[in-house]
């Protein structure tokens, strides 16, 4: 107990000792105001149950996904299959949690891929301005205007191995509104005095753009990629659902709807709880990107 | 009545500077607009092209099929150029898009021109009837929300327009069947209309709504309606919440400005403030947000008609799909993109003929 008051006054005081925990103390505190937000914090509860639950799935007490078990086809949620069965035997809940994983591997990957790509280009185009920018910023255009989810279903028929392919595409058509915030903030700081003074103590270029423009880009970043993340989910989901994801028995949310879709009216369970899930986790976080919009930047409500 | 206050006037340069100074930003503007349009059409067609030729199946082999002769063969592959180089390939794939020469869906055996104007104004309906749905609900939400920002009727409008746009359209599909379809029987089943109606309404706009009240078939036009309202209302749902969203957070940085600080000074009210200065100092960025909502309905469109059977551009990318007919696919892609980027253009207009501010930028 006394320990943890401890660390609390550690988090939260004015006077840091070192960076790292003025660093700590800035996100602790970051972290108690999302929490004290009504919309926040029903966020960080959806995403983290999720991710949680996907992460030790392997570990919990669950049927195997793929295992089928034709004698127990269709059955109605009860204690035994607290959601049910589907075509093949196979239990729902199971299901569910494992198909948690491939479309959060997605969304990690795609934002692993656009966020970086983004905030190098638009922090280099509000850095440097000039004619790279107006370049730079042309080439966003461009990309915003692609159908994101027509082309990702174009790329996914196409190509054999679509989904993947399909990943990169929705990284590609992705990056740009990142490399908008980036260069707005960017412009704005281009006469700061504290990039003044790295340019004239010679800092290189790179190092500049690296080390001391791009960390002030994160926060608005990372807001985006909250709001930007139930975008990705639907997309993969929406893919899944066309036929265009993973292989059939691997446990994924879109294709389980789909599978279900012809005996709905029959079997209700079968389609209707993995969609469930779909929208929990896509609202989970645009909930979360919301709320912490309101609490990173309190200006632009 | 208070004329909304003009907030440009304080800084707008002398008159004739002014005109001189907004022609030729004006044309500025329009020529970056252009060459980003030339730009982004450009990058469409190379990347439906690029697609079309890395396919992992032989399209010779698929037209003449695995016992044609060499000749025939050769013959085919001839036609389709694919013995030319490929920059003089994408010159002709580019003449080709231009003329609407789009070659034969395998689906249908139409032309893919001929079935893309067949099927494309059942989206048209569907994604504009939602459309008016999300703009009537959306910007009046957002209103609300704005007026009582970060109180209980913010945080549920809020919830409200976030599930709207969190939704995952072709589930929300299913189960609007099951409730309102199956259970209720409110509502018109999959398709556009029943089939006892089907050969009674002649297509002259393919427009339902329309052709049936051209036809002078009131039962026909309750059915289309009654087949409309379901999906058209789903996808509304999607368009509400962005409708809303953005309505409310251009409202509070209205509310924000110097502006409505005087107009609460003089007494108004917080409401007249929102509805009758606000809102309409925020109609350019609204009309703007409604237009890409709307070309974002538009590949929502794909996944609802998938779920509701109903005869539109996605249903026709889908079936292309499956019958693994991808230059359908592509071109359909396309003509979605054009229409992407038309719309965007037509987003930039209206905000820049509704504020003036924002041509300069």
């Amino acid at each position: 107990m006394t320990t943890l008051t401890s660390a609390r006054q550690w988090l939260s005081t004015d006077t840091p000792a070192t960076r790292t925990q003025a660093r700590l103390g800035a996100s602790y505190r970051l972290l108690r105001r999302l929490l004290a937000h009504p919309i926040g914090v029903v966020g960080v509860a959806i995403v983290a149950l999720i991710v949680l639950v996907a992460l030790l799935a392997p570990w919990l007490p669950l049927a195997n996904p793929i295992a089928q078990s034709l004698g127990e086809r269709l059955l109605p949620p009860s204690a035994q299959h607290i959601l049910g069965t589907d075509t093949l035997g196979r239990d729902i809940l199971s299901r569910v949690i494992y198909g948690a994983r491939p479309t959060l591997a997605i969304v990690a990957m795609v934002l692993l891929a656009s966020v970086p790509l983004g905030l190098l280009i638009g922090a280099a185009a509000g850095l440097w301005g000039g004619w790279l920018d107006a370049a730079l910023m042309r080439l966003a255009d461009v990309f915003l205007a692609f159908p994101r989810l027509i082309l990702a279903i174009a790329i996914a028929a196409a190509l054999t191995s679509g989904l993947w392919t399909a990943v990169i595409a929705i990284a590609l058509t992705g990056w740009p509104p990142y490399a908008r915030v980036a260069r707005s903030e960017m412009a704005a700081l281009r006469q700061a005095e504290f990039i003044q003074a790295a340019k004239a103590l010679g800092v290189s270029r790179l190092r500049l753009l690296l080390r001391h423009a791009l960390p002030l880009c994160l926060p608005s970043a990372v807001v985006r990629a909250a709001l930007d993340a139930p975008g990705i989910v639907l997309i993969v989901s929406g893919l899944g659902f066309l036929g265009l994801g993973l292989p059939p028995p691997a446990p994924e949310w879109g294709a389980m709807v789909a599978e279900g879709r012809a005996i709905v009216f029959e079997a209700w369970w079968v389609s209707t709880l993995p969609g469930v899930m779909i929208l929990l986790l896509s609202l989970g976080f645009n909930f979360l990107g919301d709320a912490l919009r309101d609490v990173v930047d309190p200006g632009v409500k | 009545m208070n004329a909304p206050p003009m907030e440009a006037e304080e800084s707008a340069p002398a008159p004739t500077q002014r005109r001189a100074g907004s022609m030729k930003r004006r044309l500025g503007w329009l020529g970056s607009t252009l060459l980003t349009t030339g730009v982004t059409l450009l990058g469409l067609l190379i990347v439906t092209f690029a697609l079309g030729r890395v396919l992992p199946t032989d399209p010779v082999l698929r037209i003449v099929g695995d016992r044609a002769s060499p000749e025939q063969y050769a013959k085919v592959r001839q036609e389709l150029r694919l013995d030319r180089p490929v920059p003089e390939q994408f010159v002709a794939y580019v003449g080709d898009m231009v003329r609407g020469d789009f070659g034969q869906s395998l689906v249908t055996s139409n032309p893919i021109a001929q079935d893309i104007i067949r099927f494309f104004p059942a989206t048209f309906e569907l994604a504009t009837m939602a459309i008016v749905l999300g703009v009537l609900v959306g910007i009046p939400l957002g209103a609300i929300c704005a007026q009582y920002a970060n109180r209980l009727a913010d945080h549920l409008g809020r919830m409200v327009s976030l599930a709207g746009h969190s939704m995952p359209i072709f589930w929300l599909g299913i189960v609007g069947l099951l409730v309102f379809y199956a259970q209720l029987g409110w509502v018109g089943g999959p398709g556009r209309l029943d089939v006892a109606y089907r050969y009674s309404v002649p297509a002259v706009t393919h427009l339902m709504l329309i052709d049936t009240l051209i036809a002078g078939e009131w039962d026909a036009f309750r059915n289309a309606f009654s087949h409309l309202v379901l999906p058209a209302s789903l996808l509304g749902l999607v368009a509400l919440g962005y409708v809303a969203r953005m309505t409310r957070s251009f409202l509070l940085w209205q509310l924000r400005q110097d502006y409505t600080t005087v107009l609460r000074l003089k007494g108004m009210s917080e409401s007249a403030i929102v509805w009758r200065h606000a809102l309409r100092n925020a109609a350019g960025p609204i009309l703007s947000i409604i237009a890409l909502t709307y070309a974002y309905l538009l590949e929502g469109a794909v996944l609802t008609e998938t779920v509701f059977a109903w005869p539109g551009l996605g249903m026709y990318i889908t079936d292309s799909l499956f019958a693994a007919d991808i230059p359908a696919v592509l071109v359909a892609t396309l003509l979605v993109g054009v229409i992407f980027m038309l719309v965007n253009i037509a987003s930039e207009l209206i905000q820049a003929s509704l504020d003036p501010r924002s041509r300069s930028a």
